[in-house]
């Protein structure tokens, strides 16, 4: 069913490119990311993610309406444009799927061990993460990136990230800047935004979570950042770990102030 | 659902210029920070403990080598006494085969075009990849080339093909920090990901006269 919307999209998309000739004329990549985004699923993702927001689970059978992701209880609006961000419950810099491992865990019950059992999903089974992530950053659309910057924990976990950004190591000798680190550098035909650049920065974060059109799935950043670890040839980043958060701080601070306007479609 | 009007996203993605334009972004570009001995200690050790083993990529592998502490001490620009000597110890090391240096260059081409190796998610002991082709225009026919490093394009023709260039292809193949100590690409016979028939036929297709690269 998935796929069927999707080509009836692209096709629709494909027309209304021949239309707007004005909008196509920039790189193929530029007519090719417009065409995804007319074609992209993501309204489905937060739909189904509100389902599971609302969703009685765990031991205590209860929903995450309660989970207070920086705005208060329950509260979507603006909550991830202004993450990662220090929770003083947990008395940690929290990213979104860290926080909401913590409302599972805290709130409906549920052990470490079986709220991270299917963290990343595939094209035929979403995981209940990543329907989520879609969830609650859509409800950030318009509003400034603006993680947290004050608290002294904050800005570790950002001088921490930057550290490991640049931090050569692994079979490959590879640090994040070796592929994210100079201009307009590509891998086969892939451009690779510089990273520590905050206007090449501002407009991916500005996206993520999203939604990859070459293999069908909805990713999320810890995703993002697990993947690149994978291709770096380093051992895995333990989900919702210190350096992952860390990490997903050190961008997001970089590339602040663009408005959200994910969830995003990418290649 | 609130989402805004399909027209305005189509306008965002599609020009990407006004779009930096737009934006207030906050900082300069951030520069790579200086690193003490400490520092890398410090980051070695979340590693250590943020990070986790998975098939092939053990958590030995983040531990630093000299040439990567050296790297990450100077911002990959160590000073050239220092370089030199690292160099040289990373030169000595790479074991040459006897003889010619020069396998298939065919065989070489599907090893440049491979990607896989030494992830995690690889099986163990299967032939790798040199993903020679994410980074470096190779051959002619193949288009679809990363840019990280330099265009390879008539390698050979330029350069020759005799014993002496033989050895420094094989050598740059089997460890570039032999000759560049903190080079971008990967030392890809010492780190294990290729074997010596395979760094052979990279050779081939950078020299061999009958390589499409040099034509």
């Amino acid at each position: 069913m998935k796929r069927t919307t999707m080509w009836t999209a692209v096709s629709a998309a494909g027309l209304a490119l021949a239309l707007a000739p004005a909008l196509a004329q920039e790189s193929p990549f530029a007519k090719y990311q417009q065409m995804t985004a007319e074609g992209s699923p993501v309204e489905l993702f937060e739909l189904v993610g509100e389902e599971l927001w609302t969703k009685p689970q765990g031991p205590k059978n209860v929903s995450l309406e309660k989970c207070d992701l920086g705005m208060g209880p329950g509260v979507l609006k603006g909550a991830y444009a202004a993450m990662p961000r220090y929770f003083k419950d947990t008395d940690r810099v929290e990213d979104l799927e860290t926080r909401l491992l913590h409302c599972m865990t805290t709130l409906q019950g549920r052990s470490p061990e079986e709220a991270t059992q299917r963290l990343f999903g595939n094209a035929d089974k979403p995981s209940e993460m990543e329907y989520l992530s879609a969830y609650i950053a859509g409800h950030s659309r318009g509003m400034d990136v603006s993680p947290g910057m004050s608290h002294p924990k904050e800005k570790a976990s950002f001088e921490l990230g930057k550290k490991l950004f640049f931090h050569r190591a692994g079979a490959w000798d590879f640090s994040c800047a070796s592929c994210h680190g100079e201009q307009h550098k590509r891998i086969r035909m892939s451009a690779l935004p510089v990273l520590s650049d905050p206007k090449q920065a501002g407009p991916i974060v500005a996206t993520w979570p999203a939604y990859r059109v070459s293999n069908s799935q909805f990713k999320t950043m810890q995703w993002r950042i697990n993947d690149c670890y994978r291709q770096m040839r380093m051992p895995e980043p333990k989900f919702a770990s210190e350096a992952t958060v860390a990490m997903n701080m050190y961008l997001t601070v970089t590339g602040r102030g663009f408005p959200y306007s994910g969830p995003g479609t990418k290649r | 659902m609130n989402r805004r009007p399909t027209m305005k996203r189509t306008l965002l993605l599609a020009s990407g210029g006004a779009f930096l334009l737009a934006a207030c972004a906050s900082g300069p570009v951030s520069e790579r920070p200086k690193v003490t001995s400490g520092d890398l200690d410090q980051v070695t050790a979340v590693l250590k403990r943020d990070f986790k083993e998975r098939g092939q990529a053990k958590m030995d592998r983040v531990n630093l080598d000299e040439v990567q502490r050296t790297c990450n001490l100077h911002k990959d620009n160590p000073p050239a006494s220092v370089a030199q000597r690292l160099e040289q110890a990373q030169l000595k090391a790479i074991p040459f085969p006897e003889g010619s240096l020069i396998g298939n260059w065919k065989a070489g081409e599907k090893i440049a075009q491979g990607g896989r190796g030494a992830m995690w998610s690889d099986k163990p002991g299967a032939a790798a990849g040199g993903s020679c082709y994410n980074c470096h225009q190779i051959s002619p026919k193949e288009g679809n080339h990363g840019t990280i490093g330099p265009s390879l394009l008539g390698f050979g023709k330029t350069r020759g093909s005799g014993p002496d260039m033989q050895r420094y292809a094989y050598g740059k193949i089997y460890n570039a920090k032999a000759y560049s100590l903190c080079s971008h690409m990967p030392r890809l016979g010492h780190s294990g990901t290729l074997t010596p028939q395979q760094i052979k036929d990279l050779v081939a297709l950078l020299l061999d006269p009958a390589s499409p690269v040099n034509q």
